[in-house]
């Protein structure tokens, strides 16, 4: 094994820490509004198609990204519709919206199967910390979805615990009824946590069309939308805890393709088995301290909300 | 109540704010108003801090905790209410969990506070701490309305009383100085004493239904009701009154055996039952008529004859199966026996109308001659038909030997067709009277006055 090497495990899994972080970090923060979104990977397929085709199209990366994270909104807002809108069952809704998002990128996509990406985020230099050994390639010479997913951890974690709006989002997913009476609408909180859970699932798409693979395939994600939404178990609904599993899952990832290389004689598939593995372990960890203390999930999560006509 | 603080709308009527006319859409209309309520179910978030449930109605754009919690404090300390503003609120116990319902309406500046039933979840310490609270409340210059029917309460706590029976105000802003407990309770229990239609006394044999020292707790983990000790003869029909909340549901939850108890014995028929099965309870013959008609003794959307054999449906199989052609057998002899009017015996259950839906119910109940009959609130909400026919099929099941417990809410009710009666309050037999003698005021004062006063026997 060879420094090189090893230098770029680490990159990998700072890379795929960040696109899993993103996705994580939308699917948060529906859930703390009490919308279970299940299309995760539906809508990172989204993104990742349209970022490729406004890249291949219009050859501007900022523009891709854009359009990744409104196809992203805009899908997640179809699950609002009817889960938060209708009241309908929020895991049917949203295991039909990963069918959707997938079926709709793979229509959407497939004159641009195997095209030379049209525009790319490239690293981003960090005059003077970039050459750093080690430190330099890991952290400081990466796509700029990256910072970006970093970020995003930092607002989201402010505005949930710091804000008005993060109060009575994180009231809305733990007692509907109680945010009623207390005077904040529930439908709009939920639905603007959904849909803006729906745009960070589809920059995590885009990165991974902009800049991680950077091509258009079939079944691109694979799968990456649902270790997101484990993530966010494993980390116990908070942003930070959701971060540092990110980075553990990121590692799982880039580990899987460098295994052979670096001569380990160990399945790659039961690599890939271990971020659920690990969640279920936490889920074991939060039931057996469920006796003391109340789980950490949001107590609404799953629940529609009508409001009581007596 | 939940007209004035914004819940229902009214048909008709004004309400009126220092002489303004108001009409609130929703409980945050009402608020901004001036009025807030503390419901008996508190709308707290138990993961949330004390703090950070106090400003969920009106926080500023971006919080600062620290500087939150501060002011959460000093608001609570002007008003003597002692709660820690960073402490989760699951970790609170039920009567700190009221100051923060209190603090959440004080947090919105209203001056108009509506507390339903308050002292329900309270331990009697807490119960003089809450009176001090309200006193300091009423001295900054708010109004106070207390609602409660413990007369001790309301005479230590409040200024005046109004007193409401049946939807109807029967007496209004009673100074409580020159008001007597007992003039109180005779306006709350009323005076139409109605010996009507009694029917013919029974000569009661044996025990049945025998409770030994019996005690439970209720939903919230406080005691429901503690050492009751009585039985129930033969022949006889035992009715418990008093108001509702005083652990008459529990008491039944636990005959039935729906809700372990923690202390005492229970038996019937002479055998020991406190820890049996309701399955085993209602096959030595024990019959329960639920409070709650829809929730606990029959499920909404089965259909009629589903929920008929509900109790009896290992009679109507072979093998794993259920026999449909002898179930709906089963089930239109229920029907015709029992007077249910019902178009369709395949349709959900709930389609009935109330009266149906209890003959149905205590049908299915009876049909298995019991020998002991539980029957909780059997006739609340029925019409005057309703009402009478349940009745009657009690007075009948009597001739015939079955031992009945009534719960009732209905003291002229009870009074007609009980041959003893109890009353219970906080959990404890608070007397025992014959309702051919009895006289109503007794009884109120004994269903009221949380043992204050002194109870006939």
């Amino acid at each position: 094994m060879t420094e090189a090497s090893l230098i770029g495990l680490f990159v990998a899994t700072v890379s795929f820490g960040a696109l899993l972080y993103l996705a994580a970090l939308g699917e948060l923060l529906a859930e703390k509004a009490g919308v279970l979104n299940l299309g995760v990977e539906g809508m990172m397929a989204i993104g990742a198609v349209t970022a490729f085709i406004v890249g291949v199209e219009f050859k501007n990366p900022w523009a891709a990204l854009l359009v990744a994270m409104l196809s992203g909104a805009i899908l997640a807002s179809v699950h609002g519709f009817f889960t938060v809108g209708l009241g309908a069952e929020q895991v049917v809704s949203g295991l039909s919206l990963t069918i959707l998002g997938l079926g709709l990128a793979a229509y959407l996509g497939k004159d641009y199967v195997g095209l030379p990406p049209g525009a790319e985020l490239v690293p981003v230099e960090w005059a003077g910390f970039s050459d750093l050994p080690w430190v330099g390639p890991i952290f400081f010479n990466q796509a700029p979805i990256v910072y970006l997913a970093l970020l995003m951890g930092i607002a989201v974690s402010f505005v949930l615990s710091s804000t008005r709006l993060g109060l009575a989002l994180r009231a809305a997913g733990e007692s509907a009824s109680s945010t009623d009476s207390a005077g904040h609408s529930v439908l709009g909180l939920r639905l603007s946590a959904v849909a803006a859970g729906g745009a960070l699932a589809g920059a995590s798409g885009a990165y991974l069309t902009l800049s991680i693979t950077p091509q258009w395939a079939e079944g691109l994600t694979a799968g990456r939308g649902w270790i997101a939404v484990a993530l966010v178990i494993f980390g116990a609904w908070r942003p930070g805890r959701v971060g540092i599993g990110a980075l553990i899952f990121g590692g799982t990832l880039a580990l899987k393709t460098r295994l052979q290389p670096f001569g380990v004689d160990f399945s790659p598939i039961i690599l890939s088995m271990l971020p659920y593995v690990l969640t279920l372990a936490i889920l074991l960890i939060i039931s057996i301290q469920a006796r003391k203390r109340p789980s950490p999930a949001p107590f609404g999560l799953g629940l529609p909300y009508r409001r009581e006509e007596r | 109540m939940n007209i004035l603080a914004g819940v229902y709308r009214p048909d008709n009527g004004e309400l009126k704010i220092h002489g303004q006319p108001h009409q609130f859409r929703n409980p945050a209309d009402a608020l901004n108003a001036g009025i807030g309520m503390v419901h008996q179910e508190f709308r707290l978030i138990p993961s949330f801090s004390v703090a950070e449930n106090v400003i969920l109605g009106s926080a500023a754009r971006v919080l600062r905790n620290k500087q939150v919690e501060l002011e959460v404090s000093e608001l609570a300390e002007r008003f003597g209410l002692k709660v820690d503003p960073s402490q989760p609120l699951w970790q609170l116990s039920m009567g700190e969990r009221q100051k923060v319902e209190i603090l959440k309406i004080l947090w919105r500046n209203a001056q108009v506070l509506i507390l339903d039933e308050p002292t329900t979840v309270l331990t009697p310490s807490e119960v003089d701490e809450l009176g001090e609270i309200l006193t300091k409340m009423a001295e900054d210059g708010r109004s106070i309305i207390f609602i409660s029917h413990k007369l001790h309460e309301v005479s230590g706590i409040c200024d005046e009383a109004t007193v409401l029976r049946q939807g109807k105000t029967v007496a209004s802003a009673l100074p409580i100085e020159s008001t007597d407990q007992r003039e109180l309770a005779q306006l709350m229990v009323g005076t139409s004493a109605s010996t009507a239609d009694r029917p013919e006394p029974n000569t009661p044999g044996g025990p049945l239904l025998e409770l030994d020292r019996l005690s439970a707790l209720g939903d919230r983990g406080l005691e429901a009701f503690s050492n009751l000790t009585f039985q129930v003869n033969a022949g006889e029909i035992v009715g418990i009154a008093g108001v509702a909340g005083n652990g008459q549901r529990e008491l039944a939850d636990v005959i039935a055996g729906l809700r372990p108890s923690t202390a005492g014995s229970l038996s019937m028929n002479g055998s020991d039952i406190t820890e049996a099965s309701p399955q085993f309870r209602f096959k030595s013959g024990l019959a329960y008529i639920p409070e709650d008609r829809l929730g606990v003794g029959l499920a909404p959307r089965l259909s009629i004859t589903d929920n008929a054999i509900l109790r009896v449906y290992r009679q109507q199989r072979r093998g794993p199966f259920i026999l449909a052609e002898k179930a709906l057998a089963y089930c239109k002899d229920i029907v015709q026996r029992f007077g249910v009017r019902s178009a369709d015996l395949d349709g959900p259950i709930a389609a009935l109308s109330g009266g149906n839906l209890q003959r149905l119910l205590v049908g299915r109940e009876l049909d298995g001659q019991p020998s002991v009959i539980v029957a909780s609130q059997p006739t609340r909400g029925l019409d005057v038909q309703g009402v009478k026919a349940i009745q009657e099929l009690l007075i009948e099941q009597r001739n015939s030997g079955v031992a009945v417990i009534m719960i009732s809410e209905d003291l002229d009710e009870l009074l007609t067709i009980a041959d003893r009666l109890l009353v219970m309050e906080s959990g404890l037999i608070r007397g025992e009277f014959d309702p051919r003698t009895a006289s109503r005021d007794e009884v109120g004062m004994a269903m009221l006055s949380d043992g204050q006063a002194t109870t006939g026997i």
